[in-house]
């Protein structure tokens, strides 16, 4: 059989397995086949081509077991948990599928809640993060949450509070490593430089943004700045040196939060460096 | 020792079967079977044998319970007749009435008798709710986020909370109370079987729920096992794996079309005016949210998994109503058969 009857009989098959439902998700609602093939086969070419994401530091990974991977939120639509994906599924050895803690908000939402469980991500709650880092999945979390996606553009790289550090408890609790993450370039993507209020909260959302070409250009202000990205991965934190019990003592969970804290605006200051202008070569 | 076993709802298909295998054990002495109407007969619809289940007709709102257990010495008592949906007559007063007074009836009943030993419960995972800020899996211990303030699944809750304060006054009976999923198989008619037995289905426009199942045969002999064997506490019993709504819909061959979810009530609320489908509010969110519970605690308990998974049950209903594949399996299989040949 020729190469491309082979690539003819594999797309016909995928077909079947849609079309009859014969297929597998997990508890959690992933779809891995519909994951890989469709939703992030859409969002590849604006991480090859527009973004030209480049990585760094993948060996800190873990191949085959659980971790939690804890980066900075910036973006104000959050493409950087997309393009996180995409990076640890086609650019680690193991292709790793990333499962993302998202606010309820996303889960209310038609359609972004069922897709974003389809993708693997599921809600930002104690019983799901203890649970996928149980079964050894690689879990993602943005600890700053609205606040660092929907910060202005002037406090670009600067990263805002980590919340309660439920996440560090988490990772205590399974006695999995925390890597910090660094992601560079989504910050420049919808510079943030005025906030609708009074329409924000009319429409329940926590921030409407104004950008230098939103609202002004219409669907057009959508299309977010090719601005150069970099996504860096450190060494892991280890956290079983910690007694499981640890994770509800206060001060071990802030003093552990505060360190990846630091970890990561220190990762950020170097790749921001290294990475140099945002739009090369231009500005 | 003589056993004496009591089954409420064995006009019921799963209360039915659960009376039938008990009745088929030798350990037992006696299986009695209570209900508000007879069992349909075996020639109609539905039927199921009974065996040596002696059938008392009762009004479960009534005292007669309490005299039925007295007089026989009954030492097991398996609630079953939670119901789910509004009976044909009656609405939703009756119904609750005979979830919750039935219920209070029949605790009432069993903490007076001094032969009552084993107490199981028929609950429901509905109890969980579902909501988006929920977990995406339920443990036992789970506290939901949103409580279901509507229907079956507040009675279910309900009746929960009465049977959790006879546990503490009645230490020394046994008592447990399994949360079902969703009954699936060929004998099990609910408002989610007759959902899925329709040409078309209506789906909430943007949500696709993760649903779970538990095949009728695994649920039977789950209730067999905790009614003649000590299992105390909480369980959920759901077959293992999820499909989804949508998954649901390609597995049958049906058409699914999205209504917003507000458009969804209203053809609810209809179809339930003409008695063709019940969809309260509580399946409503179910169809847009979903839930699943895990269910490794009755694993541990009882050794043993489901025979069937929550894809195996939709395929065994499926199967029994001759609804499976269709139309896009075959055009699938000839697009595949010319092109590859």
């Amino acid at each position: 059989m020729s190469d491309v009857d082979r690539r003819v009989a594999e797309l016909l098959a995928l077909l079947r397995r849609r079309v009859t439902g014969e297929y597998e998700v997990d508890e959690f609602g992933f779809d891995p086949e519909l994951t890989d093939k469709v939703l992030l086969e859409l969002v590849r070419p604006l991480y090859r081509d527009w973004f030209r994401v480049e990585t760094t530091g993948m060996e800190h990974v873990p191949a085959d077991s659980g971790a939690l991977v804890v980066a900075n939120h910036s973006g104000t639509i959050p493409l950087d948990g997309l393009m996180l994906q995409v990076a640890l599924h086609d650019h680690h050895p193991a292709r790793r599928a990333l499962r993302l803690l998202g606010a309820d908000l996303v889960y209310r939402l038609p359609l972004l809640g069922h897709l974003a469980r389809k993708s693997g991500h599921t809600l930002a709650c104690r019983e799901d993060a203890d649970r996928l880092l149980r079964k050894g999945e690689l879990v993602g979390v943005f600890p700053e949450g609205f606040k660092g996606v929907g910060k202005p553009f002037s406090e670009r790289y600067r990263l805002q509070r980590f919340g309660r550090g439920g996440f560090v408890a988490s990772a205590i609790r399974a006695q999995t490593p925390i890597v910090p993450c660094a992601i560079v370039g989504a910050e420049e993507i919808y510079p943030k430089i005025g906030d609708l209020r009074l329409l924000a909260r009319a429409l329940g959302l926590p921030y409407l943004p104004v950008t230098p070409l939103f609202p002004w250009l219409g669907p057009l202000g959508a299309v977010p700045l090719p601005s150069k990205w970099v996504i860096g991965f450190g060494e892991p934190v280890r956290t079983d040196e910690f007694d499981p019990a640890d994770a509800d003592d206060p001060m071990v969970v802030f003093h552990l939060t505060d360190q990846i804290r630091e970890i990561i605006q220190q990762q950020l200051n170097e790749l921001r460096l290294r990475r140099g202008h945002a739009f090369p070569p231009f500005f | 020792m003589t056993h004496t076993v009591l089954v409420t709802g064995v006009s019921r298909h799963i209360g039915a079967r659960v009376a039938s295998v008990l009745a088929a054990d030798p350990e037992i002495d006696r299986v009695i079977g209570v209900d508000t109407a007879p069992p349909p007969s075996l020639s109609g619809d539905g039927g199921v044998p009974l065996g040596r289940t002696e059938f008392v007709r009762v009004d479960p709102r009534g005292p007669d319970i309490a005299k039925v257990i007295s007089a026989a010495d009954v030492d097991t008592v398996v609630h079953m007749s939670l119901v789910s949906a509004p009976p044909r007559s009656g609405g939703r007063a009756l119904m609750k009435e005979q979830n919750v007074i039935g219920t209070m009836q029949l605790l009432g009943a069993c903490q007076r008798s001094a032969t009552v030993r084993r107490l199981v419960v028929r609950s429901t995972t509905a109890v969980y709710g579902s909501s988006p800020r929920d977990p995406a899996v339920f443990t036992e211990d789970a506290e939901p986020a949103e409580p279901p303030a509507h229907g079956y699944a507040k009675d279910a809750c309900e009746v929960e909370g009465y049977v959790r304060g006879f546990t503490r006054r009645r230490r020394d009976v046994t008592v447990t109370t399994l949360r079902f999923a969703n009954f699936m198989g060929p004998g099990v008619d609910s408002p989610l079987t007759r959902y899925f037995t329709q040409p078309v289905l209506p789906t909430v426009l943007g949500f696709d729920p993760r649903l779970q199942f538990v095949h009728e045969d695994d649920a039977v002999e789950v209730l067999r096992r905790t009614a003649t064997e000590d299992h105390p506490g909480t369980f959920n019993v759901a077959g293992d794996g999820v499909l989804l709504l949508s998954q649901c819909a390609r597995r049958a061959g049906l058409v699914t079309v999205p209504v917003p979810s507000s458009a969804f009530q209203l053809m609810g609320e209809l179809a339930r005016g003409a008695g063709l489908v019940d969809f309260s509010p509580e399946q409503l969110r179910l169809m847009r949210h979903g839930r699943v519970v895990d269910t490794t605690a009755l694993a541990a308990a009882l050794g043993r998994r489901p025979a069937f998974s929550t894809a195996a049950a939709f395929d065994d209903f499926l199967r029994a109503r001759d609804i499976a594949g269709g139309l896009p399996v075959a055009v699938m299989d000839l697009l595949t058969r010319t092109v590859t040949r």
